[in-house]
């Protein structure tokens, strides 16, 4: 091996190339910068979660309902439309409750208030805490359709054996779109007795 | 480093080509050579191929014939999803990280990597992440089993109990993949010859600059998703539990945003490969040099726009059904601009079909065919009936085997001379050659027959209706996956000896590569190559 290749090589090991001016500190910065972006993506990545929230509270996308109660601010009841209001529920893996609407389904008009109840019977032979998670479709409906009160904002402590009827109070916006003539809400129970423990 | 300098310093006065001091296993380990590292990614790639592909067969011995037969659903579960993983991340990233640390110094005119020492790292801690991903096999909860994109609940509240190997195993492919990203990029920014700009780039090193940069920009989305699922899983977070005011559906928005950039990762490559191939057996320049460049990066920047399109049936409101359906189609458009470009390329050039040229023409037209199925995948009420089907199948495969696997073949017969200094066996490469184009057809086409007739995708069983093309699917699967052995047979012989290689095999290939010996020593470009030779290596047609 020639001496010019061994100088070279000696160069190029500690990252300093004579011949080319390249020296570690320009590595080094490169590296540097480059790191910042796996940083901020790796945040980025997480910074969706909140993101994704906002983006569907405004665009109403994926059917995310209001989760605190809301005041009755209709001005008026739209007589001329009849909306068609669904209600199913489901129950998550793991939950013996029996967790069903008393309607099935009802007819209102835009800016009517309407209440209507949901059973549930904790089946098991111990205490669960049930959570009720609410979603409409269509998806776009959701920020047209308002709880002043649902058992959905709070958690559902149930003891062994015993049964509750629980109330929603709701309207729908006057400004629904034209098209949306059904909606329906779905309520998937959750046993959260775990996580709230 | 300066010890070892020193030491290999006196070494030298006793060594002559190969100046390295260590041997055996140390010399692996401890290497911080380009040439060394690319070796063994590249031998680390084709050993994880031929277990995924070991994978493979077991799922198609299965799909034989209906009814089950050899393995358990569960089982078949943990084979599709292995398989999956171990192909992405063990095979073709690898492979072409591997094509990465062997030609970029070479084809810059550099003498190494900018960061050997960490490019020493990034490719062992790999082996220790498939062995934590492959030994879960052999553990109570078994593999993972919920689909190589662990969509989330699957992952977290029914997952067999593997979630933390899995998020461990692919913490530590992020780790490797982001710190030989960075040296990429690192390597093209800082170490380029003197006079070799950033338009007189091989077109090869312009893919992969653009590839790390997408590396760079999701893989840190990946670790962060996975990180999610871990807390999710075991530390009671609800990232994505509804239970607890999470949303599954958005961790298929987060993996996507990883996702799609990632399907570009492995093709971006294979681009670059190709186009170095196509202008070498064509005897001319490449066509629209400059266009390639800026196709790429379109492709690249509209990756990031795209990713709602594998979620078309979670319900999205028709807007972002159409604005993630015209955004995808819009790829075609500097897709096509490859295409015609490397058409063009071969338009009245004198062609001769060497085995990388063979495999690079393959590429062209299965690809686009992978590409044709992607279009119509795009198109939202049609992947209405098409989600989740074998059709799906079917396009992924097309895009991935008969063009990433492909173009790294083509890309392997067309270095090996340099890298081994033999030619390889001419008529065995050929039978590689034409067997694998032969049965991988017959292992993919019919695949988007059964999709269309409705075959889900991730079954062990099936309805009987889809018996006749499964037999010839699996029957297909057997023969390319042994014909993929004639190619180990070929570089072994390749490495064990041969006919010698002059220092440029190929007549027309041109690139900086081309003017060092072969094999290529051990240490290259320590001076810089003349300002002739980097304008010869040039890819602009004048």
């Amino acid at each position: 091996m020639s001496t010019n290749e061994d100088k070279a090589n000696i160069d190029n090991a500690t990252n300093t190339n004579t011949d080319t001016g390249i020296s570690i500190s320009n590595n080094n910065k490169t590296v540097k910068k480059l790191l910042l972006v796996v940083v901020a993506m790796f945040g980025f990545g997480f910074a969706l979660v909140p993101l994704y929230d906002v983006f569907c509270d405004i665009t109403g996308l994926n059917g995310k309902t209001n989760d605190t109660a809301v005041a009755y601010t209709a001005s008026s009841v739209d007589e001329s439309r009849t909306v068609r209001v669904q209600f199913i529920t489901r129950n998550a893996k793991g939950i013996p409750w029996k967790f069903e609407p008393v309607i099935n389904e009802i007819d209102v008009h835009p800016g009517e208030m309407k209440l209507v109840s949901f059973y549930a019977k904790n089946n098991a032979s111990h205490d669960i805490i049930g959570q009720a998670v609410p979603s409409v479709s269509p998806g776009l409906a959701a920020n047209y359709f308002h709880k002043i009160e649902c058992f959905c904002f709070t958690q559902q402590p149930l003891a062994a054996g015993t049964d509750v009827e629980m109330s929603l109070q709701f309207y729908v916006d006057l400004e629904l779109p034209a098209d949306i003539k059904t909606l329906t809400l779905s309520y998937t129970l959750y046993d959260i007795t775990e996580k709230s423990s | 480093m300066t010890t070892n300098v020193i030491e290999q310093d006196s070494h030298d006065e006793h060594h002559d080509e190969h100046s390295h001091k260590m041997t055996g296993v140390k010399r692996w380990l401890y290497t911080t050579n380009h040439k060394d590292i690319g070796t063994l990614y590249l031998w680390f790639a084709f050993i994880m191929f031929l277990t995924g592909g070991a994978l493979a067969m077991v799922i198609r011995a299965e799909l034989f014939q209906p009814g089950l037969q050899l393995v358990e659903p569960d089982f078949f579960n943990q084979l599709t999803t292995v398989h999956g993983l171990v192909m992405v991340f063990g095979a073709i990233m690898p492979a072409f990280t591997g094509f990465a640390n062997w030609m970029l110094p070479m084809m810059l005119g550099a003498p190494d990597m900018a960061l050997p020492r960490m490019n020493n790292w990034s490719f062992w801690i790999l082996p220790f992440a498939f062995a934590i991903l492959l030994g879960s096999f052999f553990m109570e909860s078994g593999a993972p089993n919920f689909g190589w994109t662990f969509y989330a609940p699957l992952s977290t509240t029914y997952s067999n109990g593997s979630t933390a190997f899995f998020v461990f195993a692919v913490h530590i492919m992020g780790i490797s993949s982001i710190m030989g990203a960075i040296n990429i990029v690192v390597t093209i920014m800082n170490m380029r010859a003197p006079g070799m700009t950033y338009m007189k780039m091989p077109l090869f090193v312009w893919t992969f600059f653009i590839t790390a940069y997408l590396l760079i920009a999701v893989m840190p989305v990946l670790a962060g998703v996975v990180t999610m699922l871990l807390t999710d899983t075991y530390f009671g977070t609800s990232f994505f539990d509804a239970a607890g005011g999470g949303d599954p559906v958005m961790f298929q928005h987060i993996f996507w945003f990883f996702g799609h950039p990632e399907v570009y990762i492995m093709i971006l490559p294979a681009f670059g490969i190709v186009s170095t191939i196509i202008p070498a057996f064509s005897r001319k320049k490449l066509f629209g040099y400059s266009s390639m460049v800026y196709a790429t990066s379109s492709i690249a920047l509209l990756s990031f726009i795209v990713w709602a399109h594998h979620m078309f049936t979670t319900g999205m409101p028709l807007f972002g059904e159409l604005f993630f359906m015209y955004c995808t189609m819009l790829i075609a458009v500097p897709t096509g601009v490859k295409v015609f470009n490397w058409v063009a390329t071969m338009w009245r050039g004198s062609l001769s079909f060497e085995t990388p040229m063979l495999f690079s023409i393959a590429f062209v037209i299965l690809f686009t065919i992978g590409g044709f199925s992607g279009l119509m995948l795009a198109m939202t009420p049609v992947d209405f009936q098409y989600h989740d089907t074998y059709f799906v199948v079917a396009h992924f495969h097309y895009v991935l085997v008969t063009g990433s696997l492909f173009s790294i073949y083509a890309g392997a017969y067309f270095w090996l001379p340099k890298w081994t200094g033999h030619m390889y066996n001419d008529s065995l490469s050929k039978w590689h050659f034409w067997c694998s184009l032969i049965s991988v057809n017959l292992l993919f086409f019919p695949m988007h027959f059964l999709g269309l007739a409705g075959m889900p995708r991730r079954i062990p069983d099936y309805a009987l209706q889809f018996a006749d093309f499964n037999k010839w699917v699996s029957i297909g699967g057997f023969a390319f996956g042994l014909s993929q052995l004639i190619f180990l047979a070929v570089v072994i012989k390749c490495i064990r000896g041969g006919e010698k290689a002059p220092a440029k095999p190929w007549d027309g290939a041109i690139g900086l590569e081309w003017t060092v010996a072969s094999p290529a020593p051990y240490h290259t470009f320590s001076t810089p190559p003349p300002q002739e030779d980097i304008d010869n290596a040039d890819q602009h047609e004048h």
